[in-house]
């Protein structure tokens, strides 16, 4: 049986598939599984390495250049940073390139939100976005640890530093934008949406057949415009649908995805390896409060040794 | 019954005036670094974002402080009453070294005027084992004082204080031996949810036992390493006895942690992976050398008679289990993308002004305060 994101959904919202894995907590832990999750769809075929999207996203972030390659005259990034929450690499191989969009994935069980102390990353109810609180953070940088993205970065060159990450740019939810990297985006490769409708159009997009031509959704795929062209091939592999318990945002490519830098991951999350275990020895607290009174009479009946 | 007494004799050693001089110049990096941020001291990046305090300050260095919670379990669970003149020097060193690994958290979380919301429910997440650690070692660190408060007051001379305080030790004790249980194991919970960027050699469900086991490992080792230490340097041979006994029991932990770590490889299909030549194996077989050396060593009776072969065997377990616990955090961490990490000169600098604070304040109360059971005025109790 092929298990769709929307069928894992429902699942989870009638409280199914989840609680039998890791009961109510689990969800709350991680925020609770959003009622309208907002992701991104990236599709590397579509995308011509332009960065319209980086500028757009440094903007709407209000985000310094930065200077890491050898040019230092305009923002020119190799990797992700605390100046730099989204980014576009290529890989190239003889004649053979293509592109890659790395940001916050937006994942439906974050590692980063579970392993926080003190909630200051969290999952938010309505649109799932992992979002970042800097008045509760300790920057013990645990989600640093273990983010299999390696997303959240810090400012390490900052007496007062905090953790930096892609917020799918909800700030400007309210004013009727959306992520700044889709709404600039001129090809469509990055598109914006709910969840749901964007792994139909990825599973569509994987049915086409190379060479032949279709309408590929631009910047939005509710509101945006659409644009013909020509299909490339796919791999048949929809990458963050399934990974780790899936994420909200999902890259669809031609290219083995490994090449563009992106870790194979299982579809168990290690959230749920976790829950598990801490569960076992700590929900409600009755065994360390149970084996806090045996010591304590085994100490009595012993005597105090000095 | 033999009394434990100050040592006395002159702090101001030389080795201890050199002591002070590591621990000048470590303040001056710990400055640096709460002026310019965590980057321009450390080698951390975004990709090892714990380096070495946390890893050997934090992670070792609490686990080499379990010395008073292995003999608290050694004397009150299995009722070895004959150990407890081993019990306070430990206690002491476990102070030292859970203070100090406060201290170290301190220097390296890099938001820590918010250190407090770990105490504020409207913040916690109950489902972080970052946030079990944090609050047990904070509240164990307590309780260690507490439990060698009687210490320091009966050379304060406050005899009322002193005897309230010891009706409700026995409620401390108790503490002392459930809050290490619960944040040892959680600090190998903690790589549960590295996942796949740690090891297959290390990545298990179990991290929380083996964590567990390697800290009372860890705490026999650093008891029998520290009193041996002690009992040449300051000639006191009577609990260097109790050690011989005492070393009976490391070889158990360490057969049993051997054989769940390798099943577990084993069954994990990762076994292959410590012959790959690379950091991580090697890391791996040397780790293991030492402990089954370790085991090796302390299995023959005759090798335990001696005080000396006893000491062998306890240094052998200690860079053993504690390398265990090192490769788990960093030499078995991978992030990918080409990230690396190799500790600066001002961190190591600062790490060792940790080391030192807890030697010089180790010399200064055993001089100075009641620890040391001292063979002069008494006969023995082994």
């Amino acid at each position: 049986m092929d298990i769709t994101r929307r069928d894992f959904f429902k699942g989870t919202a009638a409280g199914g598939l989840l609680l039998a894995a890791g009961s109510a907590p689990e969800a709350r832990a991680a925020g609770g599984h959003a009622s309208d999750p907002l992701g991104m769809l990236y599709d590397s075929n579509l995308c011509i390495g332009c960065q319209a999207c980086m500028t757009a996203c440094k903007k709407a972030n209000n985000m310094p250049a930065e200077h890491a390659g050898r040019f230092d005259y305009w923002d020119n990034p190799i990797d992700l940073s605390a100046k730099t929450l989204n980014i576009i690499k290529m890989y190239r191989e003889g004649d053979e390139f293509a592109f890659i969009k790395r940001q916050c994935m937006h994942c439906l069980e974050p590692a980063c939100a579970s392993a926080c102390p003190v909630s200051a990353l969290r999952k938010d109810p309505e649109t799932g976005v992992v979002r970042y609180d800097p008045s509760a953070c300790i920057g013990c940088r645990y989600c640093q640890v273990v983010c299999p993205y390696n997303i959240p970065k810090f400012e390490w060159n900052d007496p007062f530093p905090q953790i930096v990450k892609c917020q799918l740019c909800d700030h400007l939810f309210d004013k009727g934008h959306y992520a700044a990297c889709c709404e600039f985006c001129p090809t469509g490769a990055s598109l914006f949406g709910p969840v749901e409708r964007l792994e139909q159009e990825a599973r569509r997009r994987l049915t086409l057949k190379p060479g032949e031509y279709s309408e590929f959704p631009v910047n939005h795929i509710e509101s945006g415009p659409r644009k013909r062209r020509m299909v490339k091939p796919y791999l048949d592999h929809i990458y963050g649908a399934d990974e780790l318990g899936g994420s909200q945002c999902m890259i669809l490519a031609g290219t083995d995805f490994s090449l563009l830098g992106l870790p194979g991951l299982r579809e168990k999350s290690y959230v749920s390896d976790l829950e598990g275990v801490t569960e076992g020895l700590y929900k409600y607290l009755l065994l360390p409060v149970a084996a806090l009174g045996g010591l304590v009479y085994l100490v009595r009946k012993r005597g105090v040794h000095d | 019954m033999s009394q434990a007494r100050s040592l006395g004799g002159k702090v101001f050693t030389i080795p201890f005036i050199l002591g002070i001089l590591v621990l000048l110049l470590a303040f001056l990096f710990t400055v640096k670094r709460f002026v310019y941020g965590l980057g321009p001291v450390s080698g951390m990046n975004d990709g090892f974002p714990w380096g070495l305090w946390i890893t050997y300050d934090v992670n070792v260095g609490t686990a080499l402080a379990c010395g008073g919670y292995s003999m608290a379990i050694l004397i009150y669970i299995f009722n070895k009453g004959e150990y407890s003149p081993l019990l306070k020097p430990a206690v002491l060193t476990s102070l030292l070294g859970y203070t100090l690994a406060a201290v170290s958290i301190f220097i390296d979380i890099g938001r820590y005027w918010n250190m407090f919301n770990i105490f504020m429910p409207w913040h916690a997440n109950v489902h972080s084992a970052m946030l079990e650690v944090a609050a047990c070692i904070a509240a164990y660190v307590l309780v260690l004082w507490i439990e060698f408060a009687p210490v320091f007051l009966k050379r304060l001379n406050i005899p009322d204080l002193e005897s309230k305080l010891n009706k409700m030790l026995f409620f401390f004790i108790a503490l002392g031996m459930l809050l290490p249980t619960m944040h040892q194991s959680s600090l190998g919970s903690l790589m549960i949810l590295a996942g796949s960027k740690l090891s297959p050699l290390y990545w298990s469900k179990l991290l929380p036992f083996y964590f567990l086991v390697a800290a009372i490992l860890l705490g026999y080792a650093i008891v029998i390493f520290e009193t041996s230490v002690s009992g040449v340097a300051f000639n006191n041979t009577h609990e260097v006895r109790l050690l011989r006994k005492l070393s009976g029991v490391v070889p158990w932990i360490v057969g049993i942690f051997l054989l769940f770590r390798f099943q577990d490889i084993v069954a994990r299909d990762a076994f292959h992976l410590m012959f790959q030549g690379d950091l991580t194996g090697n890391m791996f077989l040397l780790e293991n050398l030492l402990l089954v050396a370790a085991l090796v060593w302390l299995i023959p009776a005759a090798n335990r008679r001696s005080a000396k072969k006893v000491l062998w065997g306890a240094v052998l377990v200690l860079f053993g289990a504690g390398l265990y616990r090192f490769n788990a955090y960093i030499t078995g961490f991978e992030p990918g993308n080409g990230w690396h990490y190799f500790p600066t000169v001002a961190e190591l600098l600062i790490t060792f002004g940790i080391i030192a604070i807890e030697i010089l304040g180790y010399l200064w109360i055993v001089k100075r305060f009641p620890v040391l059971h001292l063979p002069e005025r008494s006969g023995s109790t082994a």
